[in-house]
């Protein structure tokens, strides 16, 4: 079944840290970077399709940030409200993103979201139930109808878990804190992968003709962040350097509910079904702000009173939606305005109330590892009190340009799928989306990988051995520096650069000038050192990441910069209103020639069929 | 209201290593990851620390402080006195790689010995039924986040390497009753649980329970009742005389033996 008798039970390492010199060297069809829920299920579909499948990933097996998300998975199964169907929920996706997504991705992802939630359900994951038995919807922002399939406020653990479950179950191989560098190719095509193992520093070679990047965002370029470490760009920056395009960097969701309080957790997520399920927002008056920020393009379908939002939890279908729960770039503006009018609270956020509005047995009930949160870490009880939240960074909507129907890249060989890949979500993710995302996608990409690897035969492409030796000594470089800067130093200033001058408000001089710190980081981090030898080293590990860090940081900046006019994730104080000239456009980033930078390009967006077209004419 | 901290970490490998006395500077509402982060950026660049998101919801951190088994990133410096010196140590029951890094491939191995999920099939319009009082039941230890304190805290193999090939551990009895308490699994796995999951050793001591994150109740809501299922199995005499005659329990009715 696996073939992993002879390598290290937990990691996959051949070789004990004691043993002398040398490079491990493994074929496959398929290597998936990344063990979230795109790579794992990515993984699985690449298995079941024939494929000799790994999975290598920078964290134990079920470690991935995917564990975090909290909601849920949007999928129009119609189990609570038998009216929705996928047109809705693609309408929804695409007004969201503010019709700057794919409309192929959108469509894909509503079709087929719900077949996979399903599948979940077949390998063991244990959904909430409705009265019939069926598996729960809830309600999120930006969403006609309670949608998200769900556990409690758990469901990426139960997603990652069941997905975990499954790839040991079908006995794929899995190199755990094992770190892809490079990708290789030859006459332009992919032929494989070096990685190091993190636990010995060695080296790690894959011939591989595919690779699936599935390795999540970028948010550890910012300071306040909901990402863990892991979140260092790696998968934008490998597909960058091997070739390929990224669309959409300039769109960063802020979420607009992160804790506040105490500074150790500042960013921590706190779920947007706190909303979905009765919470609201106040400022330090006391009073619920969202009504004076309603915007006109989700007038129509956004209640304007107290009654009628309340009304709408219980009756649907003749009330509209609380503006609590309008799309996430919305409320997360709303929020900062509120805190820099001068109306926010004594550690420098808004209220989220939802104490004063449903029972303690329904909170505990519904939110419980927010209770438990804010409880721990806080010393809040949300029962009784109201918590204080403010917008963290939460997603990056941009990644590598691909396919929507098969995931791959400009360069052949090469997919991306999950949080790392763009075009799904335009200009600004609704909740419930991304688990969907990482599932239709991730399956779509597994399947198409190893597809084209099988219809290679016996020809496949050659790792240049040349190339190796070049990969490994730019991993190793920052071991021979003397007397260089630290690590984490540069990331530090990094992340407080990006917070200050490309968050969530930004203007073309801040750009600008963020822009000009980033030349400078990359200055210092040309000469960083790092401190020790190669054997689980963060230290090395962070210098190799902050490579990865700074490009991405730099497409940000210069998508930013270039795009004047604000829409969804992406809001330009000297630009502030939507343009329509730029919303037939997409920008997309390459590596420069020079190696050591980004360029920029206008695209026009892909024409949406009119069948499709007719769901958006106003009514 | 910024103190400085003493600290004491482990530090070295396989081959030994001791305990290091540092001085931290930490601020309010911090947790002892924090303080070790800072020290990683300030004076020790190479300590190796496992983690990820700091919010208590991956268990990467597990390690030992002041010789209890715990998550750096749950564990407050308020919970102590700031005169007090805190240790931290990596996790005793698994073998160390580095500094607070251990080797916790027992974990994935004993996984890997346990039969999945086996669902029959779908209910004819292609959905699957069930309530949700059966799925709470399992919802409690699908909570576990997989930090392995119950399995580093369980003295069966804490002390006793000797005893950890035939000995699962309290996270994996979760799975055991997890699965056997899933309303539509098809598998019965009490046999499995006794002999080769070794759940026979456990002497129903509740650390696991103690030291669990999540507050899950491994020993009350899983394992005791996973002891009484084997129990039923095999010596309950009207269990035994159905079994005989061809009259099985309803608790395990289109359940195969694995």
């Amino acid at each position: 079944m696996s073939t992993t008798s002879d390598r290290h039970p937990m990691t996959g390492n051949e070789m004990s840290g004691a043993a002398e010199g040398g490079t491990e060297r493994h074929q496959y069809d398929v290597v998936v970077v990344g063990a979230g829920g795109a790579g794992l299920r990515a993984a699985i579909a690449a298995h079941e399709a024939g494929a000799r499948t790994a999975v290598v990933c920078k964290s134990l097996l079920g470690k991935a940030h995917t564990v975090m998300a909290e909601g849920g998975i949007a999928a129009a199964m119609g189990n609570r409200w038998p009216e929705d169907s996928w047109e809705v929920h693609f309408r929804d996706t695409m007004r969201g993103g503010k019709m700057l997504n794919h409309w192929r991705m959108a469509q894909l992802h509503a079709q087929e979201a719900p077949e996979r939630v399903m599948e979940l359900e077949d390998w063991g994951a244990l959904f909430d139930r409705t009265d019939d038995g069926l598996i729960s919807q809830r309600d999120f922002g930006g969403h006609k109808y309670a949608r998200l399939a769900h556990v409690g406020d758990r469901t990426g653990l139960e997603m990652i878990r069941t997905l975990q479950q499954r790839t040991v179950a079908l006995g794929i191989d899995v190199f755990m804190e094992c770190t892809v560098t490079d990708v290789f190719k030859q006459d332009g095509v992919v032929s494989g992968a070096l990685a190091y193992w993190r636990e010995t520093g060695r080296f790690v070679l894959f011939d591989t003709p595919t690779v699936v990047l599935a390795t999540g965002g970028i948010g550890k370029s910012f300071k306040v962040t909901s990402n863990s470490w892991e979140y260092t760009g790696d998968g934008h920056a490998l597909a960058m350097r091997t070739g390929a395009s990224l669309i959409n960097m300039e769109f960063v969701q802020f979420h607009p509910t992160g804790m506040v309080w105490p500074p150790s957790v500042k960013g921590l997520l706190v779920t947007e079904s706190v909303r979905g399920d009765g919470g609201i927002l106040k400022n330090s008056e006391g009073e619920r702000f969202m009504f004076d920020y309603i915007p006109e393009f989700f007038r129509a379908e956004t209640a304007d009173t107290v009654e009628e939002a309340d009304a709408w939890y219980e009756d649907k279908k003749n009330n509209r939606r609380p503006p609590e729960l309008l799309p996430r770039d919305e409320v997360a503006r709303a929020i900062n305005s509120e805190i820099k009018a001068g109306r926010g609270t004594p550690h420098g956020g808004i209220y989220l109330d939802i104490a004063s509005r449903r029972t303690p047995e329904f909170i505990r009930k519904r939110l419980p590892s927010m209770y438990h949160q804010f409880k721990e870490l806080a010393d809040v009880d949300i029962t009784r009190e109201p918590m204080e939240i403010g917008p963290t960074c939460h997603y990056v909507m941009g990644g590598v340009e691909v396919d929507p129907d098969t995931q791959e890249s400009a360069v052949t060989g090469l997919y991306a799928v999950g949080e790392c890949s763009g075009g799904m979500h335009g200009s600004n993710r609704l909740g419930g989306n991304s688990l969907g995302d990482l599932l239709v996608f991730g399956k779509r990409a597994g399947e198409s990988a190893s597809a084209y690897a099988a219809g290679l035969g016996a020809t496949r492409p050659q790792v240049d051995e040349d190339d190796v030796r070049a990969a490994r000594a730019s991993a190793l470089a920052p071991f021979e520096v003397e007397g260089g800067e630290n690590p984490y130093a540069i990331q530090s200033d990094l992340q407080q650069s990006m917070n200050d001058l490309v968050g969530i408000i930004r203007t073309g001089q801040e750009l600008q000038e963020s822009l000009d710190a980033i030349e400078a980081f990359k200055v210092r981090a040309a000469s960083m050192k790092v401190e020790g030898h190669r054997q689980y080293n963060p230290g090395w590990h962070l210098a190799l990441d902050l490579r990865n860090m700074l490009l991405v940081s730099e497409s940000v900046a210069r998508a930013a910069l270039a795009r004047e006019e604000s829409r969804g994730g992406h809001t330009r104080d000297d630009f502030p209103g939507p343009d329509p000239t730029w919303g037939t456009k997409n920008l997309v980033v390459r590596l420069d020639a020079a190696g050591t930078g980004v360029e920029l390009q206008e695209q026009p967006l892909p024409a949406m069929p009119d069948e499709l077209k007719k769901y958006f004419e106003s009514k | 209201m910024g103190y400085e901290l003493k600290l004491r970490v482990w530090r070295g490998d396989q081959d030994g290593g001791d305990l290091g006395d540092y001085a931290v500077e930490v601020s309010e509402g911090e947790v002892v990851l924090d303080a070790l982060h800072r020290l990683q950026a300030t004076q020790a660049g190479d300590l190796a620390i496992r983690w990820n998101c700091k919010a208590g919801k991956c268990g990467s951190c597990s390690a030992e402080i002041n010789g209890r088994p715990r998550l750096l990133c749950m564990t407050r410096l308020s919970d102590f006195d700031p005169a007090e010196t805190i240790t931290v140590t990596p996790m005793r029951t698994f073998p160390v790689i580095r500094d607070l890094v251990t080797d916790v491939s027992f974990n994935y191995e004993k996984a890997r010995e346990l039969p999945s999920f086996a669902p029959p099939p779908r209910d004819a319009d292609g959905k699957r039924r069930m309530a949700q009082v059966d799925v709470e039941r399992g919802q409690e230890f699908r909570k576990c986040i997989e930090c392995f304190l119950c399995q580093d805290v369980c003295h069966v193999v804490r002390d006793h390497d000797d005893n950890k090939p035939a000995f699962a551990g309290p996270r994996f009895f979760l799975r055991y009753a997890e699965l056997d308490m899933h309303p539509l699994d098809t598998h019965d796995r009490r046999e499995l649980a006794q002999g080769a999951a070794g759940l026979g050793m456990c002497n129903i001591t509740k650390c696991c329970t103690e030291v669990c994150p999540e507050g899950i109740k491994i020993t009350d809501n899983a394992i005791i009742p996973m002891k009484e299922r084997v129990v039923d199995r095999r010596f309950d005499p009207l269990v035994w005389l159905g079994s005989k005659i061809g009259i099985r329990t309803k608790d395990y009715d289109g359940r195969t033996e694995v």
